[in-house]
């Protein structure tokens, strides 16, 4: 079987000092420092208002990764199949639900509960973009990143179609915080085409390594990748930024790195 | 899509440890749900809780996985010669050709409960020993069946509330068909935990008494907790008449309610349809079909008007959960394996507990157990965010 192909036809991203694709691929390419800033997550407007409110961390950054890439292609979501990838969901709400079920009385708001299931974000992508192909909500732990990325580039090759991959982490409050501590949210979402497609930023093959994953060169953009998840796919968004062809490791699970060739892409 | 087999395949249960119990429960439509007595549970409600399983312990090597969701899965591999089947599958392909995919909604957050009511007074940090990725983690329980099956190819877990191990098929075929790997582990394991009891509580969505799908009378659904495995292989020339092939998957989205289905259940008959086409059958093919069937009103209901539209109105169905109780992120695979084991019985299992069929439904809801020439059944199964999945299976002969 010939190797999993595909082409990045846009990017959304959201994470600490990268606050959207245009400035983070500045600062990814070195042409700007990057520099400390808290993630605003903007309201979720692309709701209905009564579901505005009920939405978290995870939901906020997801739409709007997912939408920065969708817009920057200019491809309608409600079109797409989408995967989400996290390493825990939203945090805030796991540890609000732990906490209400060690309190005497155990009363669970309903909302909080329907909102702790890990496609709760998939779950709201559709009620914001009216989208009703297929989702997909995975967890791999620290190897999240990767694993979201196989079942896409998988759902490409087979369905021959676009795909728009969301990777995201939040972070938990304590006492969580403390055995899992993931300094921030972070969302990337990147929108996958069959290879040829015109338009893309580039061209992405799988292969495999056990060689160490690429890290960053700057110590706080390697401060992010190595602690969050979803970051684990930086040095592939630095990549992208800079223009260059080449390759590209990324941790997955164990001794295993997702080994990505980058090359321009055929057809843009 | 290209049939697989699942070559081999395992459940357990409130129903019983491995296939002969659940067939035998089934045969003799025995129920599994129980009144509650789970932890410090105080809801009048009942459970599909697994016998014994505060009884099993993990071997020392995979102790860091030590949850009650990864004892289930334990208990769950070591029936049926399962992992005899898996031991055979990586000997042929290489341990890295073969991926693991598995649903789970609550994974091991049972732990994390009784953590919380642990917590230090002054700091308010959890106990010592309180594992993470281990435990508490949604990947433990693919993380945990990777190294107790010595597999170390791609692996994830699938997240999806309720559709969870009916989609691990889906996604397990398309690696596959891709050439990512040569053969896939999946399944769905949940268990018993305060967050999902007291969860559907505040939604009021948990019946009392055992619950009764498609009835008039429903009033919710009881909570079960299982675990379901297969093996799916590339089907070769070589098959028995008997062995189980998966035809088709569907999945969809319903992009209106995170805990509702839309009434006309138009993303249910969209999975159905698409899982029809993926298979290039009609739907006059399908001879029996494995409900979702939660036992609330509204889920019922919409399902019911969706395989009406895709199935029409006279092909035989059933729910299982009023034997086994809702089993979550695993019910899809339980159902999918309870499927499995009713083409090779050639009996479709009648759903229990539900004495009066709604007449407002139109369906054939079968009561009784019934033996019947059956080549190609469907399984639904639906979750929460509006997540269909629908999968096909059929026998080989």
């Amino acid at each position: 079987m010939d190797t999993l192909q595909a082409c990045i036809a846009s990017v959304g991203i959201l994470g600490p000092g990268l606050p959207d694709w245009p400035t983070a691929a500045r600062v990814l390419a070195g042409a700007a420092p990057w520099e400390a800033a808290p993630v605003l997550l903007p309201q979720p407007v692309a709701l209905p208002s009564a579901e505005r409110r009920r939405t978290g961390a995870a939901v906020r950054l997801t739409l709007a990764v997912g939408l920065e890439a969708t817009a920057s292609a200019a491809i309608d979501p409600s079109l797409l199949p989408a995967v989400f990838s996290s390493s825990g969901g939203d945090g805030q709400n796991c540890h609000e639900i732990c906490e209400a079920l060690a309190s005497a009385d155990r009363q669970l708001s309903p909302t909080r509960f329907h909102n702790s299931v890990h496609n709760a974000p998939a779950g709201y992508w559709g009620i914001a973009t009216g989208a009703t192909a297929a989702t997909n909500s995975l967890c791999a732990h620290d190897a999240s990143f990767g694993a979201g990325l196989l079942e896409a580039l998988c759902q490409v090759r087979v369905e021959r179609r676009p795909v728009l991959f969301i990777a995201y982490d939040t972070s938990y409050p304590q006492p969580m915080r403390s055995v899992r501590p993931i300094p921030a949210e972070f969302g990337v979402a990147l929108l996958l085409a069959p290879p040829g497609s015109a338009g893309a930023l580039a061209h992405i093959a799988l292969g495999w390594s056990s060689a160490p994953a690429d890290c960053m060169d700057a110590a706080p953009l390697e401060q992010l990748r190595s602690s969050i998840p979803a970051a684990r796919g930086l040095p592939l968004l630095a990549r992208l930024a800079r223009g260059a062809a080449g390759p590209v490791r990324i941790e997955y699970l164990d001794g295993a790195r997702i080994a990505l060739e980058v090359s321009h892409a055929a057809g843009s | 899509m290209s049939p697989l087999a699942l070559t081999a395949f395992t459940a357990t249960s409130a129903l019983g440890r491995g296939l002969a119990a659940t067939l035998d429960s089934l045969r003799t439509q025995r129920s599994g749900l129980a009144p509650c007595s789970f932890e410090t549970v105080t809801l009048d409600t009942c459970v599909g809780a697994v016998a014994e399983l505060d009884a099993v312990r993990l071997p020392p090597e995979l102790s860091e996985y030590d949850c009650r969701n990864n004892r289930l899965a334990w208990l769950a591999l070591a029936q049926d010669d399962f992992g005899e089947s898996v031991a055979r599958c990586a000997a042929r392909y290489a341990p890295q050709r073969i991926g693991v995919f598995l649903g789970t909604s609550t994974s091991g957050i049972l732990e994390t409960e009784i953590a919380y009511r642990q917590r230090d007074p002054g700091s308010g940090a959890l106990p010592a020993g309180f594992r993470y990725r281990g435990a508490h983690n949604t990947f433990s329980l693919a993380a945990f069946t990777q190294r107790a099956l010595a597999l170390a190819g791609p692996a994830a877990v699938i997240s999806c509330a309720c559709s969870s191990s009916a989609k691990v098929f889906a996604s397990a075929q398309r690696a596959i068909a891709a050439g990512l790997i040569d053969a896939a582990v999946v399944g769905g394991v949940d268990s018993l935990c305060l967050t999902t009891l007291y969860g559907f509580h505040s939604l009021q969505l948990v019946a009392r008494t055992p619950c009764r799908p498609f009835d008039a009378a429903r009033d919710g659904i009881s909570i079960g907790e299982a675990a379901a495995f297969a093996l799916l292989e590339r089907a070769d020339a070589n098959l028995d008449a008997d062995d189980v092939l998966l035809l088709g998957t569907g999945e969809s989205s319903d992009a209106w309610h995170m805990s509702t289905p839309p009434p006309d259940g138009r993303g249910a008959r969209a999975a159905m349809l698409q899982a029809l086409a993926a298979a290039a059958l009609e739907p006059g093919d399908i001879d029996y079909i494995n409900f979702h069937g939660t036992g609330t009103a509204s889920n019922d209901a919409a399902e019911a008007t969706a395989v009406a539209a895709v199935l029409g109105r006279d092909v035989p169905g059933s729910s299982t959960k009023g034997a086994t109780g809702h089993a979550l992120g695993a019910a899809g695979a339980l159902e999918a394996v309870i499927c499995a084991l009713a083409l090779r019985a050639q009996l479709m299992p009648g759903g229990i507990n539900t004495s009066a069929v709604d007449p407002q439904l139109p369906i054939s809801y079968l009561r009784e157990n019934r033996t019947a020439a059956l080549a190609r059944v469907m399984s639904n199964s639906f979750g929460f965010g509006g997540s269909n999945c629908c999968l096909i299976l059929a026998r080989a002969g």
